[in-house]
This record gives C-alpha cells, sequence and structure tokens, in this order.
C-alpha cells in the first residue's frame, strides 16, 4: 500500500517531469535548444513505472520525453546542460534531445532509432539474470515501436529465457502522424503478448496509480523469476510530434482531431492526480502552490546552471569514441 | 524554363511518373502527411493504394517492396532519413543487390529507394550520409543530385531503370534554385556534370558538397584561383572519363564527401585518379570528408566534424601551392 508520503512523491514528481518538458518547449521556441520530441502529458507512465524501481534496476525510457531522465532520479541541472549541447550533460553534449542515458542511476539510455532499444533493453535483462542480481529492467517505447521487428524478436526471446524485464507501451495513439487505428493489427498492443505466452494487460496511462499497480505485478513476477509482461498504456501526447520549433503546425501536419485532442486535455493525468489527492486530503491548494513553486525554482535553477556552463572544445568531439 | 527548388523537383518528377506509368507507386512511414514535404499533395491526388503508407517497419515495408518489384510493379520506397537504412540492411544488402544475380537474371528488380540526409542538427543517429555503404554494396546504382533539373531528370531515370538505384536527396540543397524545362527529360545514370569551368584545381564532389564546392569555387576565382566543378551526380556508377578529363586539364584534385574518410565516395574517385590518372598530377591528391565520429548533439563539436566552406578552402589551398 502506498503511503501519503509515496503519494506526494509522486506528485512532486509528475510535476518536475512536466515542468520541465514544458521549460523545454519553451527553450525550443526560443531557439535556444534545437528541435524536441516532447512527453508533456505522458508524465504519469514514468512515474507509475519508477516508484516500483530500486536505484539498482534498470529503466530504458521512450525515446519521447526528456524529462523521464528525472523520473528515476536524475537531474535537471544535466539534463538542461545536455540539451544546451554542454559538457556538463548528462551525455557531455554528445547526444542530446533524444538520446539521454544516465546510466548511474540506472537509465540506460534513450534511443533515436524507432525499437532498437527493445532489445538493448532485453539484453539488460539477461545480463541481470545471468549475473543472479534479482535487479529488473523496465523497457518502455511507443505504439509505433512495436510494429519493429525487434520488438517481436526481443519479446520471444525474453519469454523463453524469462528475463526480468517488463515491457511498457506508452500507447499515444500516433506514431508521428500515423495513427494506432491505421497502423495495428490488434486492438490493443497487449494482445501482442498472447504471441509469446507472456501477461499482457491495458491501463489507463494517464492515472498514475493505475500504471503503478500494473507495473508492480509486473515487477513482481520479474523478480519472481517468472519472466516478461507487456503492459499497454494508453495515453496521449500534449503537443503534435515535435514541441516547440518546428512543431506539426509549422512543419503544416494536421492529422489530431481538435475533439480529441480537448477530450485528453481534460484528462490530464497531473490534474486527475491532483483530484485524487485533494479527495483523499493529501494535497490541499496550499500544498499544491507550494510544490508548484519549489518545482519552478528547480527548474529554473537548472536552466540557469546550463546557461552559465561551460561549452564545450571543438576538439571535444574527438572524445568517447573507443574506450 | 522554369525556376523551382529541388525539393519541388522531386515532387513533381513523382507526381509525373506516377501519372505515366500505373505501376508506379509509392511507399514509406508517413507518406499521407509528406512528412518533410517531398511527396506533398501526393496522397490526396492519387490516394492510399499508390501511395502508400506504413507502419514503423523499415525491414519490412523494404522487402515488401521488393517482392512487388520482382512481381511487376515498380516501388518508390521513401526512407524518412537514411539513416533508418540501417534497419532494413539485411533486405538491402543481401536481398534487393543480390536476387537477380543469384536466380540467375530471371528477374528484374526496378526499385528506387529514396534517402533523406539530414546531414547535421540531428545527432547522430539521424545525420548519417549512408550512401557510402552502397558504393560497397553490389547491386546497386547511387545517385545524389544537387540542382533541380538533375534532381528531377534523375529520379525519373531511377524510376524507369530496371534496377535498384538509391536516389540521395540531400536536406541541405533542398532549397537550392534552377531553371527545368517544361517537358519531359531524364539526365543518364552514371554521368557526371561540369558545373563550373576552371584550371587550377578539380574539386569532384556531389549532393550537398557540390553546392560547397561551387560556393567555394566563386571565392577562389576572386583571388586568382580557378577551380573546375566536377558534379559526379550518380556515384556508382562513376563518370570516370569526364574526371579524369577535368584533371587533366588542371592538374590538381580536391575530392569532398559529406561522410567518414574511410571507405568513402571521396576515396574512391582519388583512388581512381591514381591509378588512372597518375601522370596528370601536379600536387597530390586531397579528400575533405567529415570526421569519423558520430555526428554530436553540441553545435560547437558538430561544426568541428561536419564538412563546411574553410576545410574546402584550405585543401585547394594547399593543393594549388603544392
Ligand atoms: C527506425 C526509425 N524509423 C523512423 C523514425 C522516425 N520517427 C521518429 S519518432 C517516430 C514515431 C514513433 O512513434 P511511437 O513509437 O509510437 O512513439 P511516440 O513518438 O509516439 O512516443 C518516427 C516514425 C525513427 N526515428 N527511427
Amino acid at each position: 500500500m502506498l503511503k501519503s508520503s509515496d503519494l506526494l512523491w509522486m506528485y512532486e514528481k509528475m510535476l518536475l517531469l512536466r515542468e520541465t518538458e514544458e521549460k523545454a518547449v519553451e527553450l525550443s521556441f526560443k531557439g535556444e535548444i534545437g528541435t524536441l520530441l516532447s512527453g508533456s502529458g505522458q508524465e504519469a507512465i514514468p512515474v507509475g513505472i519508477c516508484k516500483n524501481l530500486l536505484p539498482e534496476d534498470h529503466y530504458a525510457p521512450s525515446h519521447r520525453g526528456i524529462s523521464t531522465v528525472l523520473a528515476k532520479g536524475g537531474d535537471p541541472k544535466y539534463l538542461f546542460a545536455e540539451l544546451f549541447g554542454k559538457p556538463a550533460g548528462y551525455c557531455k553534449g554528445k547526444g542530446g534531445e533524444m538520446h539521454i542515458a544516465d546510466f548511474k542511476d540506472g537509465m540506460i539510455g534513450m534511443n533515436g532509432i524507432v525499437g532498437a532499444a527493445i532489445p538493448i533493453a532485453t539484453g539488460s535483462a539477461f545480463a541481470q539474470k545471468k549475473k543472479n542480481l534479482n535487479t529488473v529492467t523496465v523497457c518502455a517505447f511507443g505504439d509505433g515501436a512495436s510494429n519493429q521487428g525487434v520488438f517481436h524478436e526481443a519479446l520471444n526471446m525474453a519469454s523463453i529465457w524469462k528475463l526480468p524485464i517488463v515491457y511498457v507501451c506508452e500507447n499515444n495513439q500516433y506514431a508521428m502522424t500515423t495513427p494506432v487505428s491505421y497502423a495495428l493489427s490488434v486492438e490493443n498492443i497487449s494482445d501482442r503478448a498472447k504471441s509469446y505466452s507472456i501477461p499482457g494487460v491495458t491501463v489507463d496511462g494517464n492515472d498514475v496509480l493505475a500504471v503503478y499497480e500494473a507495473v508492480h505485478e509486473a515487477v513482481e513476477r520479474a523478480r519472481k523469476g517468472e519472466g516478461p509482461t507487456l503492459i499497454e498504456c494508453k495515453t496521449y501526447r500534449k503537443y503534435g510530434h515535435h514541441a516547440g520549433a518546428g512543431n506539426d503546425e509549422q512543419m503544416g501536419w494536421g492529422y489530431r482531431p481538435k475533439t480529441e485532442e480537448a477530450y485528453w486535455k481534460s484528462r490530464d493525468p497531473i490534474l486527475l492526480f491532483e483530484d485524487y489527492l485533494m479527495a483523499k486530503a493529501v494535497l490541499t491548494e496550499s500544498k499544491i502552490k507550494l510544490v508548484r513553486e519549489k518545482v519552478k525554482k528547480e527548474i529554473e535553477e537548472a536552466v540557469e546552471f546550463a546557461r552559465k556552463a561551460e561549452n564545450p572544445k571543438p576538439e571535444d568531439a574527438l572524445e568517447d569514441l573507443f574506450a | 524554363m522554369r525556376q523551382i527548388m529541388l525539393i519541388q523537383a522531386i515532387n513533381e518528377a513523382l507526381r509525373e511518373e506516377l501519372l505515366r506509368d500505373e505501376n508506379v507507386f509509392l511507399i514509406g512511414e508517413d507518406l499521407h502527411t509528406a512528412t518533410f514535404g517531398q511527396t506533398k499533395g501526393l496522397f490526396e491526388e492519387f490516394g492510399p493504394e499508390r501511395v502508400v503508407s506504413t507502419p514503423i517497419s523499415e525491414a519490412g515495408f523494404t522487402g515488401i517492396s521488393t517482392g512487388a518489384a520482382i512481381a511487376g510493379l515498380r516501388p518508390v520506397v521513401e526512407y524518412m532519413t537514411s539513416n533508418f537504412m540501417y534497419v532494413a540492411m539485411d533486405q538491402l544488402v543481401n536481398q534487393v543487390g543480390k536476387l537477380r544475380y543469384m536466380y540467375g537474371g530471371q528477374i528484374n528488380i526496378p526499385i528506387v529507394f529514396r534517402a533523406l540526409n539530414i546531414g547535421g542538427g540531428a545527432a547522430a543517429q539521424h545525420s548519417d550520409n549512408s550512401a557510402d555503404y552502397f558504393l560497397h554494396a553490389v547491386g546497386f546504382k547511387v545517385v545524389m543530385p544537387s540542382t533541380p533539373y538533375d534532381a528531377k531528370g534523375l529520379l525519373k531515370s531511377a524510376i524507369r531503370d530496371d534496377n535498384p538505384v538509391i536516389f540521395y536527396e540531400e536536406m541541405k540543397t533542398f532549397m537550392v534554385k534552377g531553371e527545368i524545362p517544361d517537358e519531359d527529360y531524364v539526365v543518364p545514370i552514371g554521368k557526371g556534370d561540369i558545373k563550373k569551368e576552371g584550371k587550377d584545381v578539380t574539386i569532384v564532389a556531389a549532393g550537398y558538397p557540390r553546392v560547397l564546392a561551387s560556393s567555394v569555387a566563386e571565392k577562389l576565382e576572386k583571388e586568382g584561383i580557378s577551380v573546375e566543378v566536377v558534379d559526379a551526380r550518380s556515384l556508382y556508377p562513376i563518370d570516370e572519363d569526364l574526371i579524369l578529363e577535368s584533371v587533366k586539364k588542371t592538374g590538381r584534385l580536391v575530392t569532398l564527401d559529406d561522410a567518414p574518410l574511410n571507405g568513402s565516395f571521396a576515396s574512391e574517385i582519388a583512388a581512381l585518379v591514381a591509378e588512372k590518372g597518375y601522370s596528370y598530377l601536379k600536387a597530390p591528391i586531397k579528400r575533405v570528408t567529415r570526421i569519423k565520429v558520430p555526428v554530436p548533439h553540441s553545435k560547437i563539436e558538430e561544426e568541428y566534424v561536419l564538412l563546411n566552406e574553410a576545410k574546402v578552402i584550405n585543401a585547394v589551398k594547399d593543393v594549388v601551392n603544392y
């Protein structure tokens, strides 16, 4: 059972992720950082996942949502430094928006090649099992990624070898401009679990507690040596495929019905959780204000840190290729 | 003659070929939206059977296109960026490039792979120019235009060719303007073009590097250095005669390639001239390429890694002052 302090932790994390995404969108519009795939609106998933993870567990987040790096203990200072291309960043400014990793916190890497991270994360679980570590890996990816061949290959192997991994599909219903209703042969991505003889569940991805509970069960299963689970979280991205500079409107891509956008806006995961916590008397208006201010301040400081951080030397480009 | 941009030339070629031959169809991700604009309006005009959007499945749709080509259709496949071709590498290298030969010539594989080189500004997994991989692979023609005229004419040639052709679209050239005729025309695959005559040094390049070469040539002209710009247009097959003739005239060679040096197009041209045009040379050949690291996100580092005008100017001066 989650205690009030756990719920507050989740609430604060969700806000931290949201404000980080929103700040990045703002910086992108200003031209301070480049284009951006924003995970604004999908915060319930990384937070619901990470509440279940120990520091030594691994998490391979989806390529969408720079802020996911913060869910497992990352620091926004180093995240923003990365977006600014500074050596102080998580990847010394070499990875940038879509390719961030924070190995010391068990964030084993975002990937710009859709689907490519699924077998790599599966390899992490393979190693965890082989070394008898009793740790698990969570691998998150989009609906589009689940159509790539490597998704199917990896799930099959994870199943036959009973690897300690939890696959979490963040089904935000579009792969760039392609709707799932067109691109998927199944109604629910979790239906695909059947082909690999593993449990498949679909949950409301905007309900952080629903995500938490589904992942909880799957992580327990993985720790007990019973193998992988596929969890589908139905959600929606607040912005288009790109947010900030070069966003979908600027590109002339109209593909999401306004009524659909409005519906999901009314189901904002943070507001849903706020309502729940208020009803439970875990949160009050004044507490909300306090948390929001704290988070905003933390992000302002992080952006300042990143702006002031030293620039790389051009020749730094030559470093880190080989061990 | 009309002035259009290179991206429009691609669009016109696709449209006219779709109209000309009902076996031609386009296939790739998000074609219904025309992600970066090359296929703008075509989904609306030709519908989902001729302009086919796929799920994200590069290996799958490459193989499906191959099968369709063997069975009589003429697919024009789009890779949203040329990096994503690596996902389909077995289908491309082991299948498309080899099947006709392996099956003793019983079949043709008339297929065009349109690959977008973004070129930079998008970090390591979106910034490659993958063309050099396919110079090494067998069974492909590889073209990389840098003007609207060449783009339209080469794309039409590629679509009408009975072989697999990889057609590179370089985002950094999309806005390049130029004249094209109103009537139907093609540019033959395997023929280069002299974009500017010169006496002192030959630069061989294609795609965006050719654009760089031309602006460098203009600048150096003012300093009294006369540069001949040879646009290879086709990276394979290479127009050997044109290149050797030019080097014979100028006696000096600089080759450009917006990709790492080792095993590159720039190296191939350098080797060609060293092998068959050695006696023409008055100075060692220079190759200007990307540095062989993944493209970093940081702009400062990226600038250091990628090609730029200064690097080309230095190379030209080096060979001229040798
Ligand atoms: C192999 C590959 N193909 C295409 C792309 C271009 N691309 C980037 S994100 C994206 C959509 C991904 O959709 P999904 O997996 O549902 O994740 P989402 O972005 O919706 O979170 C595409 C097609 C890519 N990065 N990699």
